[in-house]
This record gives C-alpha cells, sequence and structure tokens, in this order.
C-alpha cells in the first residue's frame, strides 16, 4: 500500500513537471490564454521534430512562442498566426496539416483501408453462409424422430 | 483469378516494403522551406561591422549564398574553412549573422577570415524567423532577382558543394550569362 502511494505521488509529480512550460506571459482575458494554449500545442517545433512548441525548450519554439503571443496581442486571428508561421515553416509546423492532394492518402488512407476490411469481411461471411445453404446438413425424418426421443424420455420409454 | 486473389498479400508486403525501405534514407530533419522561389524576405538592419544599415536591396543583384551563422554553432566553425575558400574562388556570400553578440562576431570574422561580402546582424532574429531558420548553419541560394531557389541546411563541406550546391549555383550563375 505504502509502495502504491509513493509510486501514484511520483507518478503525479512527473505529470506536473511534463505540463511546467515556462510561461511568463500576461493575456488580457482568460479567453486568449486558451486561445495562446491551443494554438502552441497544435504547433510543431521545427527544430525538434516530436514535440510541440509549448513542450520544447529549443530556443526556435520559446521565439515561435513569443511571436505567437505578439501576434495574439496585436489582435490577430487564429488563421492569421498559423498562415504566419506556414508561410515560413511550410505545413511541417502544423500537427493538423491541411487536406490537400498531398495528403489525402495520410487523411483518409486509414479509413479507406477500415472500409475495405469491413468488405472484404462481409464478403466473406457471405460466401460462407451461401455455401453452408448449399450442402444439407439436416437429418432425416427418422434421425430428428430419435433425437427428439434421446433428449426428452418419456416415462414410457424408461425400462427399469 | 481466384489465384491472382492470392498474390494480394504479397503485393501489400511489397508496396509497404518499398515506402519503408525509401524512408530508411530520408532525413526527417530536413525540413522542406516554404520560401523556395519566393523573394528574399524585406529587412532592414545594422552590418556587424560598420555602421551602414543592410536592406534586402543590398544583395540583389548577383546570383549569391546567404548563409545564416553564429559563433554559438559549432558546426558554424567547422562549415567556416569552407566558405573562406569558396569566397577565394568568387563565389558570393552574403551573411546573416543570426541571434549573436556582435563584439564575439567580429572577433570571429577577424579570427577565421571574412568570407561575406555584407554581413547583416540580426541580433534578434527576425530575419531569421522570416527566413524559417531553424537552427544555424544554413544556407540559401539567391538569383540575381534576389529569388529563394534553394535552401539548404547543416553544414557545407567540400563533398556538399561539389556534389550538391556548385551545380545549382553555376546554373544560377549561366542564367544572369546565357
Amino acid at each position: 500500500m505504502k509502495r502504491f502511494a509513493a509510486a501514484l505521488l511520483l507518478g503525479l509529480a512527473a505529470l506536473g513537471v511534463a505540463h511546467a512550460a515556462i510561461d511568463t506571459f500576461e493575456f488580457a482575458s482568460e479567453a486568449d490564454r486558451q486561445r495562446y494554449r491551443t494554438l502552441v500545442e497544435e504547433l510543431r517545433c521545427p527544430k525538434c521534430q516530436n514535440q510541440n512548441i509549448a513542450d520544447s525548450d529549443a530556443p526556435i519554439a520559446m521565439d515561435l512562442r513569443a511571436q505567437v503571443y505578439a501576434k495574439l496581442e496585436e489582435g490577430q486571428s487564429d488563421a492569421q498566426i498559423i498562415d504566419y508561421l506556414v508561410s515560413r515553416y511550410g505545413d511541417f509546423v502544423l500537427y493538423k496539416p491541411p487536406v490537400t492532394a498531398r495528403t489525402l492518402l495520410l487523411w483518409y488512407g486509414p479509413g479507406a483501408l477500415l472500409l475495405g476490411g469491413f468488405v472484404l469481411l462481409g464478403v466473406i461471411v457471405l460466401r460462407r453462409r451461401r455455401a453452408r445453404g448449399e450442402v444439407d446438413v439436416g437429418l432425416s425424418q427418422d434421425e430428428q424422430d430419435r433425437l427428439a426421443s434421446l433428449l426428452n424420455p418419456t416415462p414410457s420409454d424408461k425400462k427399469d | 483469378m481466384r489465384r491472382l486473389i492470392l498474390l494480394l498479400p504479397l503485393v501489400l508486403f511489397l508496396g509497404v516494403a518499398v515506402f519503408l525501405y525509401r524512408g530508411l534514407f530520408m532525413d526527417p530533419s530536413e525540413l522542406p522551406s516554404a520560401l523556395i522561389d519566393k523573394p528574399f524576405p524585406a529587412f532592414s538592419l545594422p552590418a556587424v561591422e560598420g555602421d551602414r544599415t543592410l536592406t534586402q536591396r543590398d544583395i540583389i543583384g548577383q546570383p549569391a549564398l546567404v548563409n545564416v551563422w553564429a559563433t554559438w554553432c559549432v558546426a558554424c566553425r567547422v562549415e567556416h574553412p569552407v566558405l573562406n575558400k569558396l569566397a577565394e574562388a568568387g563565389v558570393r556570400i552574403y551573411g546573416v549573422n543570426y541571434k549573436d553578440d556582435n563584439a564575439s562576431a567580429r572577433k570571429w570574422l577577424a579570427e577565421f577570415h571574412d568570407p561575406y561580402q555584407l554581413n547583416i546582424e540580426d541580433a534578434r532574429g527576425s530575419l531569421g524567423l522570416d527566413l524559417g531558420v531553424y537552427g544555424a548553419p544554413e544556407t540559401f541560394l539567391i538569383d540575381k532577382d534576389g529569388i529563394i531557389r534553394h535552401k539548404f541546411v547543416g553544414v557545407i563541406d567540400e563533398r556538399v558543394w561539389r556534389e550538391k550546391l556548385a551545380p545549382l549555383y553555376q546554373a544560377l550563375v549561366d542564367e544572369v550569362t546565357p
């Protein structure tokens, strides 16, 4: 029990650390803070590849956070801020890439595969069912009677 | 026909294998630049040495390399002698001193020789941001009209120059004097 509590505490502590992005920015409103959080979590750090700019300590991520903040303060919309960064760093900075001819496979590939799988499954099931229908697996009348008597023995059948 | 369906898993496997095999030789840290075929971003920044203020007009006119460097960048030190050689061979190189301390930059240029025609002091990294710089060294190739034609991320060594950049640079030079 003690061990479990210790592990839990440790886990909680780690959780706290993981979310400790150092923000010294002051926001005019809570809504702006939320917008900022969402933006920095959706933007990818160009240097560190697999981190968003909210979590990264790379200098470039700090610069980009400062840019996002400055643009927010200027009153720019989310779309304007994202456009600003994409025009400099390309689609790479987006964790949510836009749907274009190049990203069609990325967006719809998994869905198409899943659909294909279901279609295949359906075909197989239907085929098996049809195959089973063709072969006669039923019992003859004699056999049916015998089965019934075996399953429901009547007192007259009992031979003591 | 039925036999062909049996081949389907093999075909799928080969398709995936080709993708994965290609993936082995891709460098994920090399990002395609969003600025290819776009004009060099406008700027107005001091020169590293002297009191001049430089703008994008100062670097337009001839095909050139625009090299983003800094004294804190270890790899730039490796690259520097190569740039010196290129400058000696007549390649036009402009420098962007990216988020650096001016005194250290001057010292560096005095110590290791200065291959740059002009050196832009981008102390706050604003030009770097407009260029989509995410690490130094990065080198842009601009044509005579100041359009960014290629970008190279990483250290330019002799091999990179010979095999990759020299032909591209030569092509830009040939555009000027057909």
